[in-house]
């Protein structure tokens, strides 16, 4: 693999694949019904000493 | 017999040693082979004199509960190597007030440098890393170490590496590459180190009983992958010879350059930023008593600084032979990582939204406050500063000094000294600190220093930068080199003012650190405020 191969994946299918992935992770954190499911995370490091 | 397995490995590293010092190429490896001998030699007599002949099953320890050893030796060597690194850090900014005190060959300014950068970041903060996250991930997972001895393997051979590190920088054994000086055997040997820490740190998480993984252990997490892959990558090199001291890297030219400084800035983005959030996202809620102000906020900071860090590299070389547009590129994700920094700065300091007073009463938040405070001040001046319109004005000047400084300082101090207060009462079982007067004393010494040391170093980086590109009417540069150094005398007396009362401030809390290990409650009167106010009758 070169060069020049190397930079047209990098900057076609392995940004695109970053950019879903980045955005995906946004939405599933944003999701409907994950305030619960955080609000429990959050309370974690206050359960024990 | 405990630790024979150990004793005897270490026997032979140490003879091993020995061999490497007979049969050096060059005498830089040789005298640094000494001193691993005599470090490995002491190492094994140490071992063998707290030996214990009881059988096995007397001396197992505890294994349900937490292991806390390591984590209570880390702190140790946290406020020793922090001690010892802003010792030297004073030094350094003496030695370039007073030239005369550089003392050659061994203790001038161009080897004394790198030690006050490895002791502090890598020594002092490494360990609070290494100490932190191992408390952290035992308490959020509710799950003992993974690995039984693993984790103080990791501790001991950290400590290895930074003195195989130290002094070798003192014998002159670099490969010049910033924040990544040790040569290729001290490299090879961190990288066994690394992995071992990334087990014990992993397997750890995959033993947790409770089902979600914590936010701060992802932070964590992601620094000790990341560190993995750049210490790796940036230390490519062939050894001119497998018994000598140097090496050659494998990339050559602006390659070299880049890979250097993609390494460079994410041991900023991920050792002093990623590390660091992990330790303000269990420290701060802990101390204020109540959950961080977002989870979901922090998810997202999370992802976002993963996602953009890693480009902002090239930011260090603008105007040099990288491409344009790699010089662009590194400037706008600099730019962009504004918003997860002020999103997790927010995130931060929202924490304390209904608890505003404790910053009042309390000096350990006041102290993680500022930490956060700093962290929102740096990661907004390095962005500005990777414009290339400003950095054609800052780079190379001593402003560069003073943002490393806000951040290193500022944020990573400030939170890790936060964090040693929270923890060494609980990790011996005291009752509180010997003295939050002295709390409050190591806070305002270092915030004191901190902001001599940062506004000191403005001021003289842009002098530096202006006089650099004066030109007169003819297009003659007005000024020369050595007259902008000369120019810089009272900023560095100043400095080193400044650094002294940083320093001030970690004797302090050292002393402190030690009255609580040994058990002693200074009396004092209480401080104003810390005592719950009396509610009126309703």
């Amino acid at each position: 693999m070169d060069y020049t191969t190397l930079r047209q994946f990098a900057d076609s299918w392995g940004l695109l694949a970053m950019t879903v992935f980045f955005i995906g992770a946004v939405i599933f954190a944003l999701r409907p019904g994950s305030r619960e499911a955080a609000e429990r995370a959050a309370q974690i490091p206050l359960k024990e000493d | 017999m405990k630790y024979a397995m150990e004793t005897i490995l270490l026997a032979l590293a140490a003879f091993a040693a020995l061999l490497g010092a007979a049969f050096a190429k060059d005498s830089q490896f040789g005298a640094h082979m000494w001193v691993l001998f005599f470090v490995l030699t002491a190492s094994v007599i140490v071992l063998m004199r707290t030996s214990s002949y009881a059988p096995v099953d007397i001396l197992a320890e505890d294994k349900s509960a937490y292991m806390d050893g390591p984590i209570r030796y880390g702190v140790i060597a946290t406020v020793f190597w922090g001690v010892t690194g802003f010792l030297v850090g004073v030094i350094v900014a003496a030695q370039l007030a007073f030239p005369d005190l550089n003392i050659e060959p061994w203790l001038n300014f161009g080897r004394l440098r790198p030690l006050h950068t490895s002791a502090v970041i890598f020594a002092f903060g490494g360990n609070a890393l290494i100490a932190t996250s191992f408390y952290v991930v035992q308490r959020t997972s509710r799950a003992r170490l993974f690995g039984g001895n693993l984790a103080w393997y990791v501790f001991w051979g950290y400590q290895l590496f930074i003195v195989m590190a130290a002094t070798g920088y003192l014998l002159g054994i670099t490969q010049s590459r910033e924040y990544a000086e040790p040569e290729w055997y001290v490299d090879i040997f961190l990288t066994v180190v690394w992995v071992a820490y990334l087990i014990v740190f992993l397997g750890t998480i995959l033993n947790r009983k409770e089902p979600h993984i914590y936010v701060a252990n992802w932070f964590y997490l992601a620094f000790i992958v990341t560190i993995a892959m750049l210490h790796i990558v940036n230390n490519l090199a062939v050894p001119a010879s497998f018994l000598g001291s140097k090496s050659y890297s494998l990339f050559s030219g602006v390659q070299d350059a880049l890979t250097q400084w993609w390494y460079g800035h994410n041991a900023v983005g991920f050792f002093l930023t990623a590390g660091f959030l992990g330790m303000m996202y269990y420290f701060v809620p802990k101390q204020a008593e109540r959950p961080v102000y977002s989870y979901r906020l922090s998810i997202i900071h999370f992802w976002s600084l993963i996602f953009l860090y890693i480009w902002a590299g090239p930011h260090h070389l603008h105007y040099t032979a990288l491409p344009d547009w790699a010089q662009t590129l590194g400037m706008v994700f600099s730019i962009m990582l504004w918003m997860p920094s002020w999103g997790g700065m927010i995130n931060g300091l929202m924490t304390l939204s209904g608890a505003w007073d404790k910053i009042r009463t309390d000096p350990i938040i006041r102290m993680m406050v500022v930490a956060i405070a700093f962290y929102g001040m740096s990661t907004f001046e390095g962005p500005m500063m990777s414009i290339k319109a400003v950095n054609s004005l800052s780079h190379y000047t001593e402003w560069t000094i003073g943002h490393v400084h806000s951040g290193a300082l500022g944020w990573n101090g400030m939170i890790t000294f936060g964090a040693i207060y929270f923890l060494v009462p609980r990790l011996w079982g005291r009752e509180r600190l010997y003295s939050m007067r002295l709390v409050t004393w190591h806070f305002w010494l270092a915030t004191l220093g901190i902001v001599v040391y940062a506004a000191v170093m403005w001021v003289a980086g842009i002098s530096q930068g202006l006089m650099w590109r004066e030109y007169d009417e003819q297009g003659f540069l007005v000024y020369s080199f050595a007259e902008s150094v000369a120019a810089m005398v009272p900023y560095y007396i100043v400095r080193t003012i400044g650094g002294l009362m940083f320093l001030a401030g970690a004797l302090v809390m050292a002393w402190n650190v030690y009255m609580t290990i040994r058990g002693h409650v200074r009396q004092e009167e209480p401080l104003p405020g810390a005592a719950p106010a009396l509610q009126p009758a309703q």
